[in-house]
């Protein structure tokens, strides 16, 4: 089922995609409603899921983590049939923030995070090349990232 | 630099980003006005810079999610800044990410349908300054998705 959005609801969601704090109030002398109009609002968004959650912006270099490489994988011919089990294991090592099966090139993408190239190279070595599935890998390392606000 | 309340803290908050302070020293067993302090000191030197709302955008129609993995014409020296510049334009470019490798850039682009996402690429990626060769890769499932940190 999909949503219909009005103005008022997308510039909304445009304050809360930039800033997830922002109290209802707030938000409502923004977009020009009061604060219970504008918190039924946003309990609709959501309700209806719009609204999925909220994403921590966190310094990942001042956390110590200096190095993301994203892993194009691709699965050895034979161990197609094991998908599950790979799937199991590369989503278990902690430094993989995310995997997802994709259609192209490669079977997966994977983002790595890691304190520098050396931890790179040894989460790279010890825990992804060493499952009996990985074929071939390409690795590209993350310069800049931005998320942008969609079209809304 | 960061002590072990800290982490801890970043951890459970990373877990749950949307629960109240209350619960968030509770579960990083650290007191109430602890974790007040040491949050307004993470957010005073920029290691937590902000929270974002996170939209599905399944749940408002966009069924398409596709990454284009683009290489830019490096003999101009301005290839990246135009290129996104022109890109940051365009508001169904929902991600924006520059690398050392293989490829120069990849946008994230999303659409209501294949017809829609036809029209977008067509009239809006493919005019983008400075491409040399674009992949596309068409994203089927999400098996981890943990923006989190290993802290």
């Amino acid at each position: 089922m999909t949503v219909a959005l009005d103005a008022t609801d997308r510039a909304i969601l445009r304050l809360l995609i930039r800033d997830a704090t922002l109290k209802a109030s707030e938000v409502g002398r923004q977009v020009g409603l009061s604060q219970p109009a504008t918190w039924r609002r946003i309990q609709r968004l959501t309700e209806a899921g719009v609204i999925a959650g909220r994403r921590l912006d966190l310094d990942a270099a001042k956390l110590g983590f200096g190095v993301t490489v994203f892993l194009g994988v691709k699965l050895a011919a034979k161990s197609r049939v094991s998908l599950v089990d790979f799937e199991r294991a590369i989503a278990a090592i902690p430094e993989v923030q995310t995997v997802e099966h994709i259609l192209g090139l490669y079977d997966y993408r994977l983002r790595v995070t890691a304190r520098d190239l050396a931890d790179f190279e040894r989460v790279l070595r010890r825990r992804i090349m060493t499952l009996p599935s990985v074929g071939s890998v390409e690795a590209n390392v993350l310069l800049s990232e931005e998320q942008r606000p969609g079209p809304l | 630099m960061l002590d072990d309340i800290d982490r801890r803290l970043l951890r459970q908050f990373q877990a749950d980003p949307g629960q109240p302070i209350g619960a968030l020293a509770e579960a990083a067993r650290v007191p109430l006005a602890t974790a007040y302090k040491r949050l307004e000191k993470l957010q005073n030197t920029g290691v937590l810079r902000g929270q974002h709302a996170v939209i599905d955008w399944h749940a408002l129609g966009y069924g398409v999610d596709v990454s284009l993995r683009i290489t830019l014409d490096k003999t101009n020296p301005r290839a990246f800044d135009d290129f996104l510049a022109a890109a940051r334009d365009v508001s169904e470019v929902i991600e924006i990410q520059t690398f050392l490798g293989r490829v120069d850039a990849r946008l994230r682009v999303i659409a209501r349908d294949l017809s829609e996402y036809q029209q977008i690429y067509r009239d809006r990626i493919l005019t983008l300054p400075h491409i040399a060769d674009i992949e596309a890769l068409l994203q089927v499932a999400t098996i981890k998705n943990s923006a989190s940190l290993p802290i």
